[in-house]
């Protein structure tokens, strides 16, 4: 089961499956180390509900739940699950 | 395209690598204190450069704007891969060096990889090992790995500059780096065969270069793009493979970009790469990004940069303004009385302290800005406010230069630059200028306190006060309206949606610091200065002629003050006044107010002692003068009707909150935005808001009776 970035809760790592977007926010992503099969991690939801901090490869990054919404994910245990 | 050899005896050194990594100070350890700040060809993006001598040879060495890639969508960003692969009025590197964040290094090292795919000779320079501790990364693997020399170095205390110096003087005579062999699949490697023919000559010089640059063209170009200089036969070899490639489910950016991180994720194992445990930032983050502490502490810092401004520049500025009546006062005494005389005291000399009382504010500013950037905080405050500043299309970096903007624009138009993206500075700078700053406050201050005389709505709130933190909802309001209409019109851009990196706290060193204050400050003086001290001095000679026979000695005050008003009135300034009065009459002002509005250009304040002049009462009137005051209660119309009514008053207030009243504005963003183009925009803008705003007010007051 894939699902967007922006669902999968506080703390629960899961791994990029697709980015999704307009294409110089995709590739800065990807650039920035998300490209598929990276692990990442919504850590922090800005007490506002936006913007949220992602975790990945040990860096932190901001991004709005608009972008999160297109950056689709994978959580881990789904392919058990299917199988 | 059509880049040009570095044929100049001086090898070319760039700098480069990603935001965050102490770039910054290791240029500034290189360069030591001699750097020059210009711009980029064709664009708007500070150049920093400085002739480095290393032993017996001199570099020009050249520090590139931070970076995550070299793929580019604006000129701004373009402007990496020019300059480190060559481009239009650009010569080719000799050298670059590599500044790779030794806490994140694999997304450093993918900087690094796109730059020896370029075959540019690089040296990696290792930086904030100090930070990992016995995790460190090896250099000696990394030079194994990428074949290319690496440097451990700590750009907050200098070690390893001179083994980074040797290490560029060695590279300079070292032979081409090696190409990494990134594994990209073969229908890409089809797509870059395919480009290749179609880049310049220039361009594909060697196989590795050629293959390179097809696959930069592939990442970057697009219908979309805004890249400069991409010939049509290069945009068409993209476009075509890119639609062959989207028909084939392909897409490009993510094959290209996987490749390069699947090699450099199987190179991690060697490197012993991992990121540093953030304990320390998540328990400062756990109360600065907090709900309720991470807002108190947010007004809390708020609260203590506006004091400084607003408050604690203060006494500095007097400093400054006493200085130069100092001067002047003894320039007088001294010189003979004569035009010339007259012209260096109150043109060149006050021209010059109205340059320099901006230096106490833009130093606190910068002072702020640079603590708040070099702590990681910045990013943090933008993390907090960006839900606000997104309902007005902008983003959290914005608030701190708007909310500068209520001490004084000059200062917060610069503060623009944390900005990355052109529109967004741009849109910012354009409405700084309509909150109100410290300026208008005398301007507020003389009209409430000379036509609405101390009294309590419903016996509770005091009037006069409701009407000055009214002046300044107003200006806030309309500066936040004007921000939303001008955004989706005249500064409307491609949504580019905010990705910010939250960087680990670090402590700020303090030299770096210091050092931007005074670049800063430099950069203002002589950039703005000029224009500033000029635009003042024809002010004070359009108020100052033709002029009128002064008084003899000896004559009294009362003389003095007579003679002055009637010089006014003759002068250019005056005449002008006259000449402009048909259009601000329907807003309810005279001539006279028609004068104190031109010399308010030279700054907003400087209309208090012009009204003293005008009224007769002599220059040294400030706003709590009485006999101004009481003067500008006597004034009638010819008809005997008062000048002076509240909703005069009231249309004025509205005005000045609104008008572009300030020249020192308008030189700070023609030198931001380099050209006439914005600082012509913003005027004029501005100046008929002003208006169209104060009409209403007066119009409609008088509609409903209240004139």
């Amino acid at each position: 089961m894939t699902l967007p970035l922006s669902q999968i809760g506080l703390n629960a790592p899961a791994a990029v499956q697709k980015v999704g977007g307009e294409r110089s926010f995709r590739r800065r992503l990807m650039e920035l180390g998300l490209v598929p099969g990276t692990e990442v991690t919504i850590t922090k939801i800005a007490p506002m509900g936006d913007p949220l901090e992602i975790k990945v490869r040990g860096s932190r990054l901001s991004i709005r739940q608009q972008e999160a919404s297109v950056l689709m994910v994978e959580l881990p245990g789904d392919h058990a699950q299917v199988a | 395209m059509g880049s040009t050899q570095n044929t100049n005896a001086t090898p070319l050194v760039v700098m480069a690598g990603n935001p965050n990594t102490g770039k910054t100070s290791l240029f500034n350890h290189l360069s030591g204190q001699r750097s020059r700040v210009g711009n980029y060809p064709g664009v708007t993006v500070e150049r920093k450069s400085t002739s480095l001598q290393l032993g017996e040879i001199q570099v020009e060495l050249v520090d590139l704007p931070g970076c995550y890639s070299l793929t580019a969508r604006s000129p701004e960003e373009q402007i990496a891969v020019n300059t480190v692969a060559g481009g239009v009025r650009q010569a080719n590197p000799n050298l670059v060096v590599v500044v790779v964040d030794a806490t994140q290094l694999i997304r450093n090292l993918y900087l690094l990889t796109q730059l020896l795919e370029l075959q540019v000779p690089c040296v990696v320079a290792l930086n904030m090992i100090d930070e990992m501790g016995p995790q460190s990364p090896d250099p000696a693997v990394i030079q194994q790995v990428f074949g290319v020399p690496c440097v451990p170095t700590n750009g907050r205390t200098g070690q390893g500059i001179q083994s980074l110096k040797d290490a560029i003087v060695t590279a300079l005579d070292a032979g081409p780096t090696p190409v990494p062999e990134i594994p990209y699949p073969p229908a890409l490697q089809a797509d870059i065969d395919a480009v290749i023919p179609s880049l310049p000559p220039s361009w594909r010089d060697t196989e590795a270069r050629g293959r390179a640059l097809a696959l930069w063209a592939l990442n970057s170009v697009d219908g979309t793009d805004e890249l400069l200089d991409i010939d049509a036969e290069l945009r068409e070899a993209v476009e075509t493979r890119a639609t062959a490639a989207a028909a084939a489910q392909r897409d490009i950016d993510t094959e290209a970009i996987s490749a390069r991180y699947i090699w450099l994720d199987e190179q991690q194992e060697v490197l012993c790469s991992s990121a540093p445990a953030r304990s320390r930032t998540e328990s400062v983050d756990s109360v600065l990004l907090h709900p309720v502490y991470g807002f108190a502490s947010f007004l809390l810092v708020m609260l203590v940069i506006f004091q400084a401004l607003f408050a604690g520049a203060d006494p500095l500025i007097g400093l400054v303004e006493t200085a130069f009546s100092w001067m002047s006062e003894h320039a007088i005494a001294i010189l003979p009385a004569s035009i010339l005389t007259d012209l260096f005291t109150e043109g060149i000399l006050a021209g010059v302290g109205s340059v320099v009382v901006f230096l106490p504010q833009i130093l606190l500013l910068f002072l702020f800005i640079g603590l708040m950037e070099d702590s990681g905080y910045m990013s943090r405050a933008a993390f907090l406010m960006d839900r606000i500043m997104r309902a007005i299309g902008l983003h959290g970096r914005a608030f701190v230069p708007m909310m500068s903007g209520f001490a004084c624009a000059v200062p917060a138009i610069m503060a623009t630059r944390t900005m990355e993206r052109r529109r967004d500075r741009y849109l910012t700078m354009m409405v700084i200028p309509l909150m109100s700053c410290s300026a208008r406050l005398p301007v507020y201050t003389l009209v409430i306190a000379t036509l609405f005389p101390p009294s309590n709505l419903f016996g509770l709130v005091p009037v006069q006060g409701l009407l000055m933190v009214g002046m300044y909802l107003f200006g806030t309001i309309i500066a936040l309206v004007a921000t939303a209409v001008l955004g989706r019109t005249v500064l409307k851009g491609q949504h580019i949606p905010l990705l910010m990196e939250l960087p680990p706290y670090r402590m700020p060193t303090f030299g770096l610091v210091l050092r931007r204050m005074w670049e800063r400050s430099r950069l203002f003086l002589s950039e703005a200065g000029g224009v500033i001290l000029v635009c003042t001095i024809i002010l004070w000679g359009l108020l100052s002629f033709p002029g009128t026979t002064p008084p003899p000695d000896g004559a009294t005050q009362e003389e003095v003050a007579t003679w002055q008003q009637t010089s006014l009135e003759q002068s250019y300034g005056g005449q002008l006044g006259k000449a402009i009065e048909p259009a601000i009459r329907p807003l309810g002002l005279d001539w006279k107010i028609g004068v104190g509005i031109i010399g308010a250009f030279a700054a907003r304040e400087v209309f208090v002692s012009t009204m003293g002049l005008v009224y007769g009462v002599g220059d040294a009137a400030d706003e709590e003068s009485m006999s101004l005051r009481e003067h500008m209660t006597a004034e009638v119309h010819t008809d005997g009707s008062p000048v002076y009514t509240p909703l005069a008053g009231l249309s004025l207030m509205v005005f000045f909150a609104l008008a572009c009243q300030c020249v020192s504005t308008l030189a700070v963003v023609k030198r931001e935005t380099h050209g006439y183009r914005w600082p012509v925009f913003m005027f004029v803008y501005m100046t008929l808001l002003a208006w169209m705003a104060s009409f209403v007010v007066y119009q409609g007051g008088m509609l409903l009776g209240l004139g």
